[in-house]
């Protein structure tokens, strides 16, 4: 079936195909329901003021897109999104590098239940272990404030006060996503030949030199293939800021999906008498766009990191 | 990529430190590197103490946690917590609908990347290569904020404020890596295979359901433990589509309601986190070497 001859004409190909196509029909459908139309319905649905409850009617031009992109409160749970992003990329993908190079000695005692004790928050619930964080650190009788206060340090409000809830969260989050580039990077130095090192250890290069001559280049482009990965994931804190702060105190945690979040399903939160999906929408265009333009800024780097391997 | 499974500790407990009859160079080496010891042994005791103390508030009386303390060791183990979760707080449907929820996720998304992976990796049909291209792209433009417009398909489906919505807007997204990796393994499998199974007369459904697909064992393991790894932690989509029928929630969105219903019963609290968080920690346990690999490939990929 495979070995159809091209001089056929393209209908009697896709008929001899016509099983390979019904087989591909199941993934279509939902590909089409699910990533297509919700990317298209996104844009429409932002030219409506509309509560989601019939069909939007009442179009608005530009309306939406004009008071989400004039509202301080937007802009500044888009600032927010970002930095959880800049911690990732900027403080987990280095700290998480030096933890894989650690790991990855074979003379470390006890290295593979190091690794699974980093490892075990990925696979943990990330609303559920949140709470757990928000109780630990409870201002008043919260553990890690108990501790506090035995060395004689004054109770911090970790998740309470606008200039701490926005740090503790990201440290959650590093903590929450720390394991998954740990076996990213793993996984990069494993393609690090062996024989390479013998030849820089011949050559009298120490650990160090080691790790800047040969462990680095040759994992550059395994490591901008991590970068994108990991702001992939970095932009989406919905789940341990929802559960924990809800965007607060006084919106210093908010994110751009909790923002859409309440205009859409929370309305009460707002002081909104009724959703307004449209005006979420054109708030998640906006980030969408934002964060697309942000990750085609990515797509030169892939490239270099393709043509390097 | 070498993973942390339990033959491999063995094996480096086995190996123990360098006899003396090593050279001295060699020897200062291992003492090196295991000074990180220091550093790492209580580093690890706080990276875990999220989960040492759900475990032992789990286990404390209410006035035991009232009164305070850093200590981690329960005065009067109790389970009543775990009771009071499990009924009060309906822990106990909870699971039982992340059960329903996860399971069901899994069995569409391997059917579906499957039969769409055997089509694209087997079939050199016209139309494939612009497929495969326009499923990756989707891969590079970020979702996650389309969740209102699929909030109102599965509305318009009729099945808003249930479990199988939930399910469909968590396994409806093309799952890009799911069916590439079903695509990659179908390729590289024999042609002979199919053609001895045609020569005996199977169809093209008989080919795939009993030659290729069971052959395909090691992607369905992979790709269903990570989708019910995902499902069982998914909050957003089953907190949206549970709003208006708290029965059905799942463990992470009833955690969240029972959060903002009874802040300050923590043992409660502790206790239903553990009713989350320890099944999925031991599905992972015995199968972290799948796990791990498949995070690993995403990489290499």
């Amino acid at each position: 079936m495979s070995a159809t001859p091209r001089q056929k004409g393209l209908g009697s190909r896709i008929l001899a195909h016509r099983w390979n196509y019904l087989f591909l029909v199941p993934m279509l459908v939902l590909f089409a329901m699910f990533t297509l139309w919700p990317m298209a319905a996104s844009w429409y649905y932002a030219f409506f003021n509309w509560d989601g409850v019939a069909s939007p009617t009442d179009w608005v031009g530009w309306q939406n897109f004009i008071s989400v992109a004039t509202n301080p409160v937007f802009w500044n749970s888009f600032k927010n999104s970002f930095l959880f992003s800049l911690v990732a990329l900027f403080i987990q993908m280095p700290l998480s590098l030096l933890f894989a190079i650690l790991l990855n000695n074979p003379k470390l005692r006890g290295r593979n239940l190091f690794r699974l004790f980093l490892f075990v928050p990925v696979v943990t619930t990330t609303a559920v272990i949140g709470i757990v964080f928000a109780i630990i650190l409870d201002a008043s009788g919260g553990t890690a404030n108990e501790f506090l206060s035995m060395v004689g340090i004054r109770p911090i409000n970790f998740l309470g006060s606008e200039v701490t809830a926005l740090p503790t969260l990201m440290v959650i989050e590093t903590w929450k996503g720390f394991g998954t580039t740990l076996i990213y990077w793993l996984a990069a130095l494993q393609t690090v030949p062996q024989d390479l090192y013998e030849a820089a250890r011949v050559d009298g290069a120490n650990g160090f030199r080691q790790l800047l001559h040969v462990t680095i280049p040759v994992i550059v482009p395994i490591a901008i293939v991590i970068l994108v990965l990991t702001f992939q994931t970095s932009l989406n804190p919905f789940d341990l800021v929802q559960a924990t702060t809800r965007g607060g105190p006084n919106l210093s945690t908010d994110v751009t999906a909790t923002f859409i979040y309440r205009y859409a399903f929370d309305p009460g939160e707002e002081g909104l008498l009724a959703p307004r999906m449209g005006y979420a929408s054109a708030a998640g265009v906006i980030f969408g766009v934002a964060t697309l333009v942000l990750t085609l800024l990515q797509a030169p780097l892939l490239k270099f990191g393709k043509a390097g391997r | 990529m070498s993973t942390f499974t339990a033959d491999q500790a063995a094996r480096n407990k086995r190996s123990g430190p360098p006899p003396n009859t090593m050279p001295l160079m060699r020897r200062l080496a291992y003492s090196k590197v295991n000074l990180w010891l220091i550093f790492l042994i209580p580093f690890s005791v706080v990276w875990m103490f999220p989960f040492l103390w759900m475990i032992s508030a789990a286990f404390k009386s209410q006035s035991e946690m009232f009164l305070g303390g850093i200590g981690l060791i329960p005065k009067e183990p109790t389970v009543e917590n775990f009771a009071r979760a499990w009924t009060t707080a309906r822990f106990g449907e909870y699971t039982l609908n992340t059960i329903t929820f996860s399971v069901t996720t899994v069995i569409i998304v391997v059917l579906v990347s499957a039969t769409a992976g055997y089509a694209l990796g087997r079939g050199r049909m016209p139309g494939k290569v612009i497929l495969v291209g326009l499923l990756i792209a989707t891969m590079f433009i970020p979702h996650g904020y389309t969740i209102i417009p699929v909030f109102q398909l599965v509305n318009a489906l009729g099945l808003g404020n249930g479990l199988l919505g939930a399910v469909l807007a968590t396994a409806g997204p093309a799952h890009v890596v799911q069916i590439m990796l079903f695509m990659g393994y179908f390729s590289g499998l024999p042609n002979e295979l199919g053609e001895a199974a045609t020569i005996d007369g199977a169809g093209y459904l008989r080919t795939f359901w009993s030659i290729y697909l069971p052959l395909s064992k090691p992607i369905m393991g992979t790709v269903a433990l990570f989708q019910f790894i995902g499902a069982w932690n998914a909050f957003m989509v089953p907190l949206v589509f549970t709003l208006g029928r708290p029965d059905l929630r799942t463990l992470g969105v009833g955690m969240y309601g029972f959060y903002g219903q009874y802040t300050a019963d923590w043992t409660g609290l502790a206790a239903g986190a553990c009713i989350s968080i320890i099944p999925i920690v031991i599905v992972f346990l015995f199968l972290q070497k799948s796990f791990v690999e498949g995070i690993a490939g995403a990489v290499k990929f």
